[in-house]
């Protein structure tokens, strides 16, 4: 590397050097690299399978790490019917998760319910977690996963990662 | 052996006690009078070939006396046959023994019997909830439950909410009419108040 050469426009690198913002930057990272912690539930983790699987390849959009640990997850898509018996389990594997989390409510059912209006299920999951995309269909198709998982990307990049890590003190930044 | 004859050798062994085999649609069915001698119909019934327990079921006949009726489906494996033992049992006692040292695959039908509907088996070794959780108050599947739930709240384990019906139950009808007529649609019953589906439940 030339340590000593100053700054400033130089034709031998120039194709490796992007100027940003932090915050764009961490975005960025962070809207290419959202790990899924599929919550299935039901017959929409069927699609969420093709979702994962060689002809739709949710690893185009850099969320092909389904972890099955909310502890290393980003996104709990949650794909199917959920109970009253099962919704304390929902909570707690949200819960789990470390921040920053989003949430997709995958289909009918854990959008509002579905075709299930009966006393054992909970109408929406939006009840016990916030959702961030609603994705309708009974079942979705694998492509309006996909959709929903673009729509995450856009929210994750509008977001000022650096000033809310300042805002909430969880960053230090010696003052020059 | 045509399901029939199996049902004719039970009647033959416990005499007043079996009904007459009635048949619908081929199936045949018999009444046992007396709930309480359960077991020993079903012992005789698998002694006989009847060697496979399908299914568990029970009625609520809401308003009437007895109110339960629980249903046995009894299959012989080797001739493909299937018989329906029914019996009945009153709301006061809601209790019958357990069928469970005959065929061991009862244990579950009876707790799914005792969760939905409330009917206790007397001699089940483990009668615990099977679908809904340990502390839920109620029987869902009873007439008088409301289609929409009850509020409850059991922290650290469960609530449940009432559901929004939105007018409905939302109901279809038999095959015979078109796509267009037999929709789903509100359709209460004469009598009934919006979201009941059974009139006897209306409070007059």
């Amino acid at each position: 590397m030339q340590a000593q050469s100053e700054y400033g426009y130089n034709s031998k690198i120039e194709g490796d050097v992007v100027l940003t913002t932090v915050d764009a930057a961490l975005a960025w990272f962070r809207a290419n690299s959202v790990w899924p912690m599929p919550m299935g539930l039901a017959c929409c983790a069927i699609e969420l399978m093709a979702v994962g699987a060689s002809r739709f390849d949710i690893s185009r959009f850099g969320s092909e790490v389904m972890r099955f640990s909310p502890r290393q997850s980003d996104c709990m898509i949650v794909a199917g019917t959920v109970t009253y018996k099962m919704a304390s389990s929902v909570k707690r594997i949200y819960d789990q998760m470390a921040e920053p989390k989003w949430v997709i409510a995958m289909g009918a059912c854990a959008s509002t319910g579905g075709m299930y209006r009966s006393y054992a299920t909970l109408q929406g999951v939006d009840n016990i977690v916030p959702v961030d995309v609603y994705v309708s269909g009974c079942p979705p198709r694998p492509e309006a996963v996909l959709d929903a998982l673009m729509k995450i990307q856009a929210k994750i990049k509008k977001e000022p990662v650096l000033q809310d890590l300042l805002a909430a003190k969880l960053l230090n930044v010696p003052k020059s | 052996m045509t399901a029939l004859e199996f049902a004719n050798k039970i009647k033959a062994k416990f005499g007043d006690l079996i009904s007459e085999p009635t048949e619908f649609r081929g199936e045949i069915s018999i009444n046992l009078s007396d709930a309480e001698k359960i077991f020993d119909v079903c012992q005789f019934a698998k002694s006989i070939g009847l060697d496979y327990l399908v299914d568990i079921c029970s009625v609520d006949d809401y308003g009437n006396d007895p109110r339960w009726t629980v249903v046995y489906h009894l299959r012989n494996i080797v001739n493909a046959v299937e018989i329906r033992v029914k019996t009945a049992v009153s709301e006061e006692k809601s209790e019958l023994p357990s069928v469970l040292p005959v065929w061991r695959t009862a244990n579950w039908h009876e707790r799914e019997t005792y969760d939905l509907m409330g009917i206790r088996f007397n001699g089940h070794p483990d009668l615990r909830r099977i679908l809904m959780w340990e502390g839920y108050p109620y029987h869902p599947l009873r007439k008088d439950f409301p289609l929409a739930g009850k509020p409850t709240d059991l922290p650290e384990v469960a609530f449940t909410k009432v559901t929004p019906m939105e007018g409905g139950p939302f109901v279809t009808l038999p095959a015979k009419n078109d796509a267009i007529a037999r929709e789903p649609r509100v359709r209460v019953p004469e009598g009934a108040e919006p979201g009941l589906s059974d009139k006897r439940l209306v409070k007059k």
